[in-house]
C-alpha cells in the first residue's frame, strides 16, 4: 500500500499568528512562501474572525484556495526556545509561483527539524570528532581548535595548495549570499585557495563559461518573458519536473493562450498567437507531454536528437535562418561585434584555439557562419531527426510574423547541455542563435539557463586559473593534506565516483588509524599523528553540513550547520529576483549558520598562528568578527555586490516574497528599484559593450573516453531528475513519502530491451561499464527508445555517478549525460518495491 | 459540551505524538519490506467518522467508477471494482476500493482513466494509481490519494468508515 500519513485534521492558523517572509529552500525558481507560527497550546477557529484567512473553515474550500494546507506544510518547531505550530504554505501574492507549491517545496514543513513530531531527527546538532575510534559530540571550541591546528600545519608544510575545499556556490538553503561570502572571504580572502570545487562539479568553474565569454550573463530575462514569447525553445531541460512552478505559472498560460491579453497590452504593435514550443531532448519527458496537452501537438515540436549532438542542430538552425535572411541585421550591427572582423582582443581559452587564424581577435558573424555552416540534411544525419523538422524549428524560431514583425523567441537550456557533450561550444552555439535573431534584452526573448539551485554568489575573486584544477582527480592522485567540505556530498554527486570513493576511504582511513594511536587530550601528539598520516598520503577531512552525508562518514570532524529559516538568508532566483527568508525557527542543537562557522574557523586560525608566533599569517584572518548572519550580509553583499548599497535586511523584509530583480539600481519611496531584464539597452558584459559570436565547430563526442565507451557498451545511460526528489535526496532519504515512491533509483527502459535482458518491472539491475558499477530499479517506458535508458541521478541507493567516466571538457565541466553501460539482472523485484506503481508518468486527458 | 471539546483537543495532541511514532515505525518498514500500511491502529485518535453506506456490491461494474460522496455531500469520490485483488481491497474478491476524486495538490477534480486504472488531474498533470493504494505516479501533490476505509457487510452493502489522508480544502476531514 502507498504511504499514508493517517492525518485527518490540522491545527487552524489563528488570526493573530506571526507571519514571516520565506522562499522555498530548493530550486532556482524560488517560489514565495508565507510562514505562520503561533504558540503550541493554541489554535484558531473555523469562524472567519478566528483564523488567519478570514473564511469559514467549517465549509469545504474551493480549488486553489489559499485557505488550506496539507499535512506536509505543517509541523511543530521551536522558536526562541518555545514550541510553536508552523505552517509553511505557498504565497498566493508572489508573482513567481502565484500560490502554487511543488511536490518539493510544499513539503518543507514536514522536512523541518522537530523533536515534537519526530521529523528530520538525524539533523546534525553538535560538532562531532573522531575520538577513540568513533564520532563523538563535542564543543565548538574543541572541534574548531583541531580544524585550525591541522589546517595551519598543512598551510605551513604544503602551502595553500595543500588545503582542498569543496563548497557550495549557490543560493537557497545550503548557500545564499551570507554563506557564499563567509566561505569566500575565508578561502579567497584570508587564504588564496586554488584547489576548490563546487557541490556538483569537480572544479571551480562556471557551468556556462562560453555565454559569459560572449558577454551574455546566463540569467538575462524575466519569468514573464515565457508568457510573452512567440516561441519557447527548451534545450536539455525538463522544466515541468525541475522548475515546476515556473513552467506551470508562466509557460502554461502562454501555451494555453491565456497570456494573449497581456501580450497585446504590452506589445501592441504586432500580431500574437499562443506560444509554440520546441523541445530538444533525446528523451520524451513529462514536459513534452504537458506541452502537447496544453498547446496541441501541432504547436509542439519535440526534436529527439541523438544524445550529445545538440551543437550540430543549433549550427544548422543558424545556417538556415541566416540563409533565409531572417537574422536581425540591425541588432548584429549595433550590439555585437558585427558581420566582419571582431575586436583585436584574444578570445579566452578554449575559444581561442578554435578560431584558427582568428586566434588574436574575435570573429565577426559572417566568419562564424562560414566556419559552422551546416545544412538541415547534414544535421539530420548526425542528430537523427528529420531535416524537415529542423526547417520547421528554424521557421518557428525566426520566420517573421505577419507584417514583417520579428518573432520573439526565448531559449532556455539546462543540464542536458550543461552536463552534456562539449559544454563550451554547445552553449555558445545557442547564444550565437539568440544574438543573431536579436532575442536578448527584449520582451519575450532571452537566452537563459533554467537553473538548478537559486543563486547567491558574492565572493572575493577566485585566485586559481583557467582551467581551474580538477580537484577530484587531484584527490584521487593523493594530493592535498586537509579537505574542508561545505554542503557537498561527492559520494552521491560526482563523476568517476566508484574510484573517488575507493581512494577517499583509503586516504581518510589512514588518518583515522593514526588518530586512534594517540590520546585526544594530548593535542600536540594528535596533530603530529595526523600530519604523519598526511605525509604518507592520508587526508584529514572536515565536513560542514546540516545532515549526515556519505562523504561525512569518512570525515574526522563534522560541524553542524543551520539552514534557511533557521537563519536569515538571502538569494536570487532564475530571473534574478532577490528575497530574504526570515528566521522562523531555531537551528537544531548547537548548529550555526555557515557564514558564522567560517568566521569562527578564521578566529581559531588567527589564534593558532598568533600562538605560534606567526603574526603575518595571523593578520590575514582578521575581519571575521561577525556575530550574526546580518553582519556577514553587510560585510559581503551590501558592500561588494553590484547595487548592494541599496539593499539591507530591513528593506528586503519590506519587499516581501516579490523582492526585486537584481541588480538594484536605487531605493525610492520605501522600495528597492530593480532591473527586470538585462541588456535592454543593448550593452553587453564586455569591455566595449558589444556581444561576441563564437566559432562552434562539431567535434563529435568531445570528452575523453566517451567515443570508446559508446562503442563498447550497449545502453545509453541518460540521467537526470525526478520531480519528487530534491538534489541528492539529503532530506528525501528520510522522507517516507519519497522513499515510498522511490526505494531505489529508477532506470527507465524500453519493454523490448527488458525482454531481451530477461528483466521485469521492479527488478534490480546492475549498470556497469569501464568506470564502475551501480544499481537501479527497472521502470518500463514503452516510449523510451531502444537502447536508451534514463536513470535517476544522485540517488543514495544507486549513485549514477559511479558509471560516469572521468572525462571532462577543457574547463573541467563534467559530462554526466553521455554515459554508456551494460545492464545485468541483480535480483528479482524485492518486497521493498512491491507497493510501487510502474505505470506511465504521462498525464492522460479525459 | 465543554468536556466534549476537551476530548477533541486531547485527541489532537495524542494524534500528533502518535504520528511521530508511526513515522519512525514506517521508516523501518520501508527498508525492511516496503509499503507496509503505517499502523492505522495507532491513529486511534483520528476524528470520528460517520459509517456511511455508499453502495451495494451489485451496484459496481468492473472498472467503472461509481460516484459517491464521503464523509459528506461536499466530498466527492468513487468506488471501483478492479477485478483483481489489491492491497486494501474489500469484498469477496478483495478488489473494491474507494478514493476521493479531489486532487490533493490544488483541489481540481480528477478523472478516471480506465485503461490504465489511474486518476488523472487536469490542473497540473498529477496521476494516481488506483491499484496501488492511490500512490501518486507523478505529480505535485504531497500526499498520495486519500483512500476510504471500507467495510462490506453480509448483504454486500459497502460502508466507508474513515479516510487515510487529509482531504483537500478542509482542515478536518469531518467538517464542523
Amino acid at each position: 500500500m502507498a504511504y499514508k500519513r493517517n492525518v485527518d485534521r490540522l491545527p487552524i492558523v489563528p488570526a493573530d499568528a506571526r507571519e514571516h517572509v520565506a522562499v522555498c529552500h530548493f530550486c532556482i525558481v524560488g517560489c514565495g512562501y508565507k510562514v505562520y507560527t503561533w504558540d503550541v497550546n493554541r489554535e484558531g477557529g473555523t469562524a472567519p474572525g478566528q483564523n488567519a484567512f478570514g473564511v469559514d473553515l467549517s465549509r469545504q474550500q474551493e480549488a486553489l484556495t489559499p485557505a488550506w494546507y496539507s499535512p506536509s506544510m505543517y509541523n511543530i518547531v521551536t522558536q526562541q526556545g518555545r514550541d510553536v505550530h508552523m505552517v509553511f504554505k505557498p504565497d498566493p501574492d508572489c508573482v513567481v509561483n502565484k500560490g502554487l507549491g511543488s511536490v518539493r517545496g510544499a513539503r518543507i514543513g514536514e522536512l523541518s527539524y522537530s523533536r515534537v513530531t519526530g521529523t528530520q531527527l538525524n539533523r546534525l546538532t553538535d560538532p562531532l570528532v573522531w575520538r577513540y575510534g568513533q564520532m563523538q559530540p563535542t564543543s565548538w571550541d574543541d572541534a574548531l581548535d583541531l580544524v585550525a591546528r591541522v589546517t595551519a600545519r598543512v598551510l605551513k608544510e604544503y602551502g595553500e595548495d595543500g588545503v582542498f575545499v569543496s563548497a557550495f556556490d549557490h543560493g537557497g538553503a545550503g548557500g545564499g549570499y551570507e554563506n557564499t561570502w563567509g566561505t569566500g572571504k575565508l578561502y579567497f580572502g584570508a587564504m588564496k585557495i586554488r584547489n576548490i570545487r563546487i557541490h556538483n562539479r569537480p572544479a571551480y568553474n562556471s557551468e556556462v563559461h562560453s555565454s559569459r565569454d560572449m558577454g551574455v550573463g546566463e540569467l538575462n530575462n524575466a519569468y514573464e518573458d515565457a508568457e510573452l514569447a512567440d516561441t519557447i525553445v527548451a534545450v536539455g531541460t525538463n522544466p515541468l519536473e525541475t522548475q515546476t512552478n515556473y513552467f506551470l505559472a508562466h509557460w502554461v498560460p502562454n501555451l494555453r493562450g491565456e497570456s494573449l491579453e497581456k501580450k497585446k497590452r504590452m506589445l501592441p504593435d504586432e500580431p500574437h498567437e499562443p506560444a509554440r514550443v520546441i523541445i530538444v531532448d533525446p528523451r520524451r519527458t513529462v514536459t513534452v507531454n504537458a506541452c502537447e496537452v496544453e498547446a496541441g501537438r501541432d504547436r509542439v515540436l519535440h526534436l529527439a536528437i541523438n544524445s550529445g549532438t545538440d551543437l550540430v542542430l543549433f549550427n544548422a538552425l543558424l545556417t538556415y535562418i541566416a540563409d533565409q535572411g531572417w537574422i536581425d541585421r540591425e541588432f548584429i550591427d549595433k550590439h555585437t561585434v558585427g558581420f566582419e572582423e571582431g575586436p583585436a582582443e584574444p578570445p579566452l581559452f578554449p575559444a581561442r584555439a578554435d578560431s584558427g587564424v582568428l586566434a588574436e581577435r574575435w570573429p565577426g558573424f559572417n566568419e562564424v557562419l562560414a566556419e559552422i555552416r551546416t545544412t538541415p540534411e547534414q544535421a539530420a544525419e548526425i542528430c537523427g531527426v528529420p531535416a524537415e523538422d529542423i526547417v520547421k524549428a528554424a521557421r518557428w524560431i525566426a520566420e517573421p510574423k505577419a507584417g514583417g514583425k520579428r518573432r520573439r523567441t526565448m531559449i532556455g537550456y539546462e543540464k542536458g547541455v550543461i552536463w552534456g557533450n562539449d559544454n563550451y561550444r554547445t552553449i555558445a552555439s545557442l547564444v550565437n542563435l539568440a544574438l543573431a535573431t536579436g532575442n536578448i534584452g527584449r520582451e519575450g526573448g532571452g537566452c537563459v539557463r533554467l537553473g538548478g539551485h537559486q543563486e547567491g554568489y558574492v565572493r572575493p575573486d577566485y585566485p586559481g586559473g583557467r582551467p581551474a584544477p580538477y580537484v577530484d582527480k587531484l584527490l584521487i592522485e593523493g594530493k592535498g593534506g586537509v579537505h574542508h567540505i561545505w554542503g557537498c556530498d561527492h559520494f552521491k554527486t560526482t563523476l568517476n565516483a566508484t574510484e573517488f570513493k575507493r581512494v577517499y576511504k583509503k586516504r581518510t582511513d589512514m588518518v583515522k588509524d593514526a588518530m586512534n594511536s594517540v590520546g585526544w587530550g594530548d593535542r600536540r601528539a594528535l596533530v603530529d599523528a595526523i600530519m604523519w598520516a598526511v605525509r604518507q598520503g592520508g587526508l584529514f577531512a572536515v565536513d560542514v553540513d546540516i545532515k549526515p552525508t556519505k562523504i561525512g562518514q569518512h570525515c574526522h570532524v563534522i560541524l553542524p550547520a543551520a539552514t534557511q529559516g533557521e537563519m536569515n538568508l538571502t538569494s536570487m532566483n532564475g530571473e534574478r529576483r532577490m528575497r530574504i527568508t526570515q528566521r522562523y525557527m531555531d537551528p537544531p542543537g548547537q548548529a550555526m549558520p555557515d557564514c558564522l562557522i567560517a568566521a569562527r574557523i578564521a578566529n581559531h586560525m588567527e589564534r593558532v598562528f598568533r600562538e605560534d608566533g606567526d603574526m603575518g599569517r595571523a593578520k590575514q584572518f582578521r575581519g571575521f568578527d561577525w556575530k550574526t548572519e546580518e553582519d556577514a550580509f553587510m560585510d559581503g553583499y551590501h558592500q561588494h555586490a553590484a547595487g548592494g548599497q541599496h539593499v539591507t535586511y530591513e528593506r528586503l523584509i519590506a519587499m516581501g516574497t516579490n523582492g526585486f530583480q537584481e541588480p538594484a539600481v536605487g531605493y525610492e519611496d520605501g522600495k528597492i528599484i530593480g532591473s527586470p531584464r538585462l541588456y535592454t539597452d543593448g550593452r553587453f558584459s564586455t569591455p566595449d559593450g558589444k556581444a561576441r559570436f563564437m566559432v562552434t565547430k562539431w567535434r563529435g563526442l568531445q570528452a575523453p573516453g566517451k567515443e570508446e565507451q559508446k562503442k563498447r557498451y550497449k545502453f545509453l545511460v541518460n540521467n537526470g531528475r525526478a520531480n519528487q526528489v530534491w538534489q541528492s535526496a539529503y532530506y528525501d532519504e528520510d522522507s517516507e513519502f519519497v522513499q515510498d515512491r522511490w526505494p531505489y533509483p529508477f532506470i527507465e527502459m524500453n519493454p523490448e530491451d527488458m525482454a531481451e535482458l530477461g528483466v521485469e518491472e521492479g527488478d534490480l539491475v546492475e549498470v556497469w561499464n569501464d568506470a564502475g558499477w551501480t544499481q537501479a530499479m527497472v521502470y518500463p517506458n514503452e516510449k523510451a527508445r531502444r537502447r536508451e535508458t534514463f536513470m535517476l541521478f544522485a540517488y543514495p541507493t544507486g549513485v549514477q555517478g559511479n558509471v560516469v567516466n572521468a572525462g571532462v571538457n577543457e574547463l573541467v565541466i563534467p559530462n554526466y549525460k553521455q554515459t554508456w553501460a551494460n545492464i545485468r539482472k541483480l535480483a528479482k523485484a524485492p518486497r521493498a518495491v512491491a507497493h510501487v506503481s510502474f505505470k506511465s508518468r504521462e498525464y492522460k486527458p479525459a | 459540551m465543554k468536556r466534549c471539546k476537551l476530548m477533541v483537543d486531547l485527541g489532537r495532541r495524542q494524534f500528533l505524538r502518535g504520528s511521530a511514532a508511526t513515522a519512525a515505525g514506517a521508516a523501518v518498514a520501508t527498508v525492511a519490506g516496503g509499503g507496509a500500511k503505517p499502523a492505522a491502529a495507532q491513529g486511534g485518535a483520528r476524528v470520528a467518522y460517520p459509517s456511511t453506506r455508499l453502495a451495494n456490491i451489485k451496484d459496481l461494474a468492473l472498472n467503472e467508477p461509481f460516484e459517491v460522496a464521503y464523509p459528506d455531500a461536499d466530498a466527492p469520490g468513487v468506488l471501483l471494482k478492479l477485478g483483481r485483488p489489491v492491497e486494501g481491497g474489500v469484498g469477496p474478491d478483495r478488489d473494491i476500493v474507494g478514493f476521493t476524486t479531489i486532487c490533493p495538490h490544488k483541489g481540481f477534480p480528477l478523472h478516471y482513466t480506465a485503461e490504465e486504472r489511474t486518476f488523472d488531474c487536469p490542473g497540473h498533470y498529477s496521476r494516481f494509481d488506483a491499484e496501488k493504494g492511490g500512490q501518486q505516479i507523478w505529480g505535485q501533490a504531497t500526499q498520495n490519494l486519500p483512500q476510504y476505509d471500507l467495510r462490506v457487510d453480509e448483504k454486500g452493502d459497502i460502508y466507508a468508515e474513515g479516510v487515510d489522508e487529509l482531504l483537500y480544502g478542509r482542515l478536518s476531514n469531518v467538517l464542523g
